[in-house]
Parts: C-alpha cells; sequence; structure tokens
C-alpha cells in the first residue's frame, strides 16, 4: 500500500555548502601552500583539529573541564608507534593506512578504564582528578622506559608493509592525505555525535545534571560513554602523529600538552562545533611561528587567554558568530568605523607593549649582543630612556584611546543589538 | 628504629608544608567555590620574593614580607580578573586562574631566570636540631645538636641519624599559622563575617557587610598562605620556575582525597601523603624481590618484568595519584567530605 502522507525532506542545502567546503579546504591547502614547512604545519593542523574537536566533545558539550586529555592522545601514539615497529618487524600484517586506528582503540580502551574513576565526579572535581590521572600516566612513562622509551622517546619507520595503490607514505604529501582523510571522517563523525540521543543528553547533563537523574538518565553513565567516545577520536589523533613524526616521545603525555589543548579549544570557541576548528589552527600557528618569531611567546599567549576568558568567555567562535548576526540583519556597516578605531589602537597598543616585553626579553636573554635590538623595522636601545619613555607614552596613549573607542563601540554594539530584538519580534508578531 | 623516628618527623613536616598550601586552596574554595589552579604558582612568587628580599632586609623580615606581598597580588588578581569572570559560572573562574598560572610562570623565567636561583636557609637555622643514635650495647640516645664524635664520628661505628633545625622551624612555622588561622575564623569578628558570608551571603550583605570585599580579603589571604607556605618551603627544597608545576597536581589530590571543602580532611590527607612520600623512598623492594624472597625464580624476558621489577622507592612520585584513584572507587566523597558531588 503506497503512504498516504508525503513526507517533506528538504535538503539541507547550508550542510552540504560548508561540508564541501571542508572537504575542498583540506583538498586544496596543500596546492596552495607547497613549501616543507606548511606541508608540516598543515599536517600537524589537521591531527590537532581531531584532537581539539575530541576534546570540545568533553569541554564544550559535556561541561568536563579535562586537565588530562593528552593522555589519550599519546597513548593512542604509543600503541600505534609499536603497532608499526612490529609491522615492520614483519611480525603483524596490517596496512599503515589502518594504524590511526590501533590508536583509537588504544585510546578508547585507556579512556574506559581511567574515565571509570574520573567521570565519578563532575564539575570542579572531575578537572582535579583528571589532573591527577594525568600525573599518574606522565610518572608512568618515566618508571617504564621499556614501553614508553625513556629520554629518547620510540622511533619508527613509517614506509613498510607491501604499498597499496602505490601509496608507501614516504613523501609528506601522502601522509598529509592520509591525515586529511581521516580528519574529514572524524569531523564528520564526531559532528554526527552531537546530533545523536546520546550527544543530545550529554548537553543536558552538562546544563542540568540534577533533571537529567530525574528523567531516569545515568548521569555518570552518560559522561563516561562520551569520555569514552572522545578517548577514541583522541587517540586516532595521536596514532596519526605517531605516523607523521615517526617518533613518539614521553612528553606527548605531559601536561604541558594537555594544557595546550585546553587552551586552544577555548581560545578557537568551545560553545560551536567550529570552535575547536580554529583553535587547532590557531595552536598550530602559535606553537611553530609565534615560537620562531618572540621568546616571550607563552607570555603572550597566556596574557591573550586570560584577556580571552575575561572578556569573550565564548572564544573566537562566538564573537565570529555574533558578528554574523548582525550582519545578517544588514546592520554591520553602522560597525565598520568603531571596528576600523579599535583595530588601530589595539595594533599601536600592543606594539607599544610587545616593544617594552622584547625590550625586557633582550636585557634578560640577549645581554652580550650589545644594547641595540631591531623591532618590527625600527631600532630599539635596551639602555636609553629614550625607547622605554617613547613606548611606555605610546602605550599610555594608544590605551586611552582604545578604551574611549571601546566605549563608543559598546553603546554602538547596545544599540545595535536593541534593533535587531525590534526586528525579530516584529517578525515573529508579523 | 632512629631512622624511622627522624623519617616520620620529616614526613610530617613535608606535611605540614603541604597542608599549609592546601589549607587556603580548601578556604578559596569553600568560600567562594572558586578551585584556584595558581594556588602553586602563588607559592612560588612566595618563594622567589623570599629569596629577593632576603637579600635585602634578611630571612626573618622576608617571612613577613613575602606572604604580605603574595596576599596583595592576590586579592588584586581577585579585584581585577576573578571577580569579572565570577558571573559566567565556575568554569570560567577556573580557566582564569589556568592562564594566570601561564603568565606567572614567564614572568617568573623572565624576571629571575630559567635555573634555580640560590635561596638558602639562614645559617642560625643550618644544621641538626637534634641526633638520635643508636649506641651498640646501650641502645637508643637522643644527643641535642650534631651527636657527639666520640658516639657518631666514623670510627665508633654507631648508626646516627640527625634531624635538621630547618625542618623543626618548618613544622613550628605551619603549626602556629594554623593556630592563628584557626583562633581567627572561630574566635574573632572577623572570622565570624567570614563564616556569614559564606554560608549567607545575601544575608551578610544586606547586614552592611561588604560581601565582595570579605571575599577579596579570603583570596588575599589563601594566597598569602600558599606565599608563606613558598617562605618556607623554597629554601627546604628548591627554587625553580617548575616548583610550581610539581606541587600543584600534589595539593589538588590532597584536596580530593581529604574531601571537597573540607580543612580537617585536608590536613588528614597532607599527613598522609607526606608520610607516604617520604617513607615510600627508603623501601627499595619490588614485586621481583618479593617474589625471590619466597623462593620463586622471576622469569626476566616476561612482558610483566618491567612492571613488576619497579621498587616501591621509584614508584614514591605516583603513590599520591594512586591514593587518589583508591580513594574514588572507595571512598568517593574522600576522607572527611560531606557532598556528594
Amino acid at each position: 500500500m503506497a503512504k498516504q502522507t508525503y513526507d517533506f525532506k528538504p535538503v539541507n542545502v547550508g550542510r552540504w555548502v560548508v561540508w564541501s567546503a571542508f572537504a575542498l579546504i583540506l583538498a586544496v591547502a596543500p596546492m596552495l601552500f607547497t613549501s616543507s614547512l606548511s606541508m608540516t604545519m598543515l599536517s600537524q593542523m589537521g591531527i590537532v583539529i581531531i584532537v581539539c574537536l575530541s576534546y570540545n566533545m568533553l569541554l564544550g558539550q559535556g561541561g568536563m573541564l579535562s586537565f588530562g586529555h593528552a593522555v589519550y592522545v599519546g597513548l593512542g601514539a604509543f600503541a600505534a608507534i609499536h603497532t608499526l615497529n612490529k609491522v615492520a618487524a614483519g611480525d603483524w600484517h596490517l596496512p599503515v593506512s589502518l594504524i590511526p586506528l590501533v590508536g583509537g582503540l588504544a585510546g578508547l580502551a585507556v579512556a574506559a578504564l581511567l574515565g571509570a574513576v574520573s567521570t565519578k565526579k563532575s564539575g570542579n572535581t572531575f578537572a582535579m582528578i583528571t589532573l591527577g590521572v594525568g600525573e599518574l600516566v606522565w610518572s608512568m612513562s618515566l618508571m617504564l622506559p621499556e614501553f614508553f622509551g625513556g629520554e629518547g622517546g620510540i622511533s619508527s619507520n613509517r614506509v613498510v608493509g607491501e604499498p597499496v595503490m602505490g601509496i608507501t607514505f614516504g613523501p609528506q604529501t601522502q601522509v598529509y592525505g592520509l591525515i586529511a582523510v581521516y580528519c574529514f571522517i572524524c569531523t564528520a563523525l564526531m559532528f554526527a555525535f552531537t546530533r545523536t540521543p546520546l550527544g543530545r543528553i550529554l548537553n543536558a547533563v552538562r546544563d542540568n545534571p540534577e533533571r537529567v537523574a530525574f528523567i531516569g538518565y545515568d548521569t555518570q553513565r552518560v559522561r563516561y560513554f562520551a569520555f569514552m567516545i572522545a578517548g577514541f577520536f583522541a587517540g586516532i589523533a595521536g596514532g596519526l602523529g605517531a605516523i607523521n613524526f615517526e617518533i613518539v616521545t614521553a612528553e606527548v603525555v605531559g601536561a604541558p600538552r594537555s594544557g595546550a589543548y585546553l587552551l586552544f579549544t577555548f581560545l578557537g570557541g568551545s560553545l560551536f562545533f567550529f570552535g575547536p576548528i580554529l583553535g587547532a589552527v590557531l595552536l598550530v600557528l602559535a606553537t611553530v611561528l609565534l615560537s620562531e618569531l618572540t621568546k616571550a611567546w607563552l607570555l603572550y599567549l597566556g596574557l591573550a587567554f586570560l584577556v580571552m576568558v575575561m572578556f569573550a568567555p565564548g572564544g573566537l567562535s562566538s564573537l565570529i558568530m555574533m558578528n554574523l548576526r548582525v550582519a545578517s540583519h544588514g546592520l554591520f556597516k553602522r560597525l565598520w568605523w568603531p571596528y576600523a578605531g579599535l583595530a588601530l589602537t589595539g595594533a599601536v597598543a600592543l606594539a607599544a607593549f610587545a616593544a617594552m616585553v622584547e625590550m625586557l626579553y633582550h636585557i634578560k636573554l640577549n645581554e652580550a649582543l650589545g644594547p641595540e635590538m631591531k623591532f618590527l623595522g625600527l631600532t630599539l636601545h635596551t639602555h636609553s630612556g629614550g625607547s622605554w619613555g617613547g613606548a611606555l607614552a605610546l602605550l599610555l596613549v594608544s590605551t586611552g584611546l582604545f578604551e574611549w573607542t571601546r566605549r563608543h563601540f559598546v553603546r554602538q554594539w547596545g544599540r545595535i543589538q536593541e534593533d535587531i530584538e525590534v526586528r525579530v519580534a516584529r517578525g515573529m508578531g508579523a | 628504629m632512629e631512622t624511622f623516628f627522624v623519617f616520620f618527623l620529616n614526613g610530617l613536616s613535608y606535611g605540614l608544608l603541604l597542608f599549609m598550601l592546601s589549607s587556603g586552596l580548601t578556604l578559596i574554595f569553600s568560600m567562594m567555590g572558586v578551585l584556584n589552579f595558581a594556588h602553586a604558582s602563588f607559592y612560588m612568587i612566595g618563594a622567589y620574593f623570599a629569596y629577593t628580599l632576603t637579600g635585602v632586609f634578611g630571612f626573618f623580615p622576608a617571612l613577613i614580607l613575602a606572604p604580605l606581598c603574595v596576599g596583595l597580588l592576590g586579592s588584586a588578581f581577585e579585584r581585577f580578573a576573578l571577580r569579572r569572570v565570577h558571573p559566567f559560572g565556575h568554569v570560567p573562574e577556573l580557566l582564569v586562574t589556568f592562564g594566570l598560572s601561564y603568565v606567572v610562570l614567564e614572568v617568573v623565567r623572565l624576571i629571575w631566570g630559567p635555573a634555580n636561583v640560590d635561596y638558602r636557609v639562614p645559617a642560625v637555622l643550618d644544621g641538626p636540631l637534634f641526633t638520635l643514635a643508636n649506641v651498640k650495647g646501650v641502645g637508643l640516645q637522643w644527643f641535642a645538636g650534631a651527636g657527639a664524635p666520640e658516639v657518631c664520628g666514623p670510627a665508633a661505628g654507631n648508626s646516627c641519624t640527625s634531624f635538621p633545625i630547618y625542618r623543626g622551624f618548618m613544622a613550628g612555622v605551619a603549626l602556629a599559622m594554623l593556630g592563628s588561622l584557626w583562633l581567627l575564623l572561630t574566635r574573632t569578628r572577623v572570622g565570624l563575617i567570614i563564616q556569614a558570608a559564606l554560608t549567607h551571603p545575601d544575608m551578610a550583605q544586606a547586614l552592611g557587610h561588604n560581601v565582595p570585599r570579605v571575599m577579596m580579603g579570603v583570596f588575599g589571604g589563601g594566597c598569602a598562605l600558599a606565599g608563606l607556605a613558598g617562605v618556607i618551603g623554597g629554601n627546604a627544597f628548591v627554587t625553580e620556575p617548575n616548583m610550581a608545576a610539581s606541587v600543584g597536581a600534589i595539593i589538588f589530590v590532597v584536596v580530593v582525597v581529604g574531601g571537597m571543602g573540607s580543612l580537617a580532611g585536608a590536613f588528614l590527607a597532607s599527613l598522609i601523603i607526606g608520610l607516604l612520600q617520604t617513607f615510600a623512598v627508603v623501601f627499595d623492594v619490588s614485586a621481583i624481590t618479593v617474589m625471590q624472597q619466597m623462593g620463586m625464580q622471576p622469569n626476566y624476558d616476561s612482558w610483566a618484568y618491567p612492571l613488576l621489577k619497579i621498587t616501591v622507592a621509584q614508584m614514591a612520585p605516583i603513590l599520591p595519584y594512586l591514593l587518589l584513584v583508591l580513594m574514588l572507587i572507595l571512598r568517593p566523597k574522600g576522607l572527611l567530605g560531606t557532598r556528594e558531588e
């Protein structure tokens, strides 16, 4: 019997466009940036995108602030590199392209073991437990050099086994291809997870665990499942990292790594699904480029993080979405001038501040090179009052102007939000 | 026996130092609900301030001044950063202190350099407080100061163990600080207001007390406690930029094991962990040696051999974390905790 009713199922055009664009970027990026440095960075970005997205499964979707995510990435990497060595020795037979899955399963197993303990609690206690568990694994890694390779780590060779369709994973482009494919699939799977009943109830557990318990769910079990799935994807990323670098050292499970994942996922923004992707790109840019540019990069990073938490707790992605909302109502033209003012005064203030920080670092670290130093094309003299006074004066003036434009901007922003509210209300009434 | 006794005292003084740190953390947590991730950073700042101030004024003025400076820094941080994120909830509060720990680490590296600084125990407090000697044929003997050379000299062949003055001083400062903190909280008007602001912030506010300022004071006070611990811990151990990271995770373990927000629980957990870590270093036994003593022949090629050959002494750094895991499995709310979260 034919169906009596007609189900209207529109094609979700926006979703197709966004995902095609994502695939296109992954495919085109290595053609635009062909240097070996950018190839390395793109590969790392692909890996870190998976890590940050899996981390956001905990932080953004589950409200679980973990200080030990590197444990699952790192142990996945160790499992993968040991598997790679077994394959190279001829003991096991497995194509290299499937080795990240071994890392994923290892991440899943470790998360199943450690998550059973960590997810007993939520909130602040969860954060402290993950920190303790992270330290536990880190200390273990120093005690078990047989598995973790001690100081030198475990190295391997990814060109093993029979080439499949001529792919040996020798050249970096082929490795990037593997990472890009995994990155796309994992991103799609993690997005799909947010639409499953488990993903939805996880959001509910984040927002109001008490009510979730009332409607009959075990909140601890929901957190545990999410923790294991996040561990699985983290392990896949670790496995990809093992193939990419061909060496895994114990520092991949350390607290600084976990801290970096947390920091950049937050900077990217944990409220939107795509936020961690921005964060991952920033992470690689900062650790590769910014650390080359200046010795003070950790200081800038910490300060940027502090400012972000204090003034924009939604991260970059929520800033973008707020401006998109304004633009979608056609009101963005009112913001051009305030934004230009903010950008100009902010850039000058930042440059003046950076000049002072760099002079300090120069005094501390490069005293032997003499008091002269280059900064943004200028020659600064670290012993002269002129350079210090100039930088300080510039900083004070530009900060004052920044604050003045900021107040103007805040007023303008408030008016625009009111206008949007009015429009939305009118639209609903009509 | 004499070694055991001195180790016990050493463990106790280390535990008391841990408690000075964790008490500030617990106070801040139970009063404001803020988990101060940067607490160990304030400990580190305390040690570095003390190092600099000792060079200018000497050790004992620094003992007072450094915690005061750290307390002021802590209050300023509460006033200008933490209060701003308070409306966003607990996760941003934790994150802002996490960011602070990054900044503090970099600033300390910038000002005092990446290597450890030469922050020493003052000469007055250097040397042994007493010595326990196991004299052959006589038994245990107690000497004030270093043992007499005819008993403890290398020729005498007696086993002597001495307890440093500074360890005793550490324990004394910790106990004095705890006593005065307890008196302050329970016996003074300020303590009453703090307790009122903790349980009934709205009512305390309605009665005309400035609750945000009380919070600022509590945060600053907690940081000052960490700073004091830094002053007396910095020269007992090493003053270096990594000291915050090495002690940070342990004080969190203390707070969880003791039970979130329970001061007495933190006290108990600090002593347990202090003793545990001190005593573990002595035991040079592993599962393999036990098996050998029982007459079993270990299989050196077995996959488990690397695991079994780890001695208890090597395991000392992970014992607090193992304790944490055990505690969570057996008693999730902690030793003396009340809230089931």
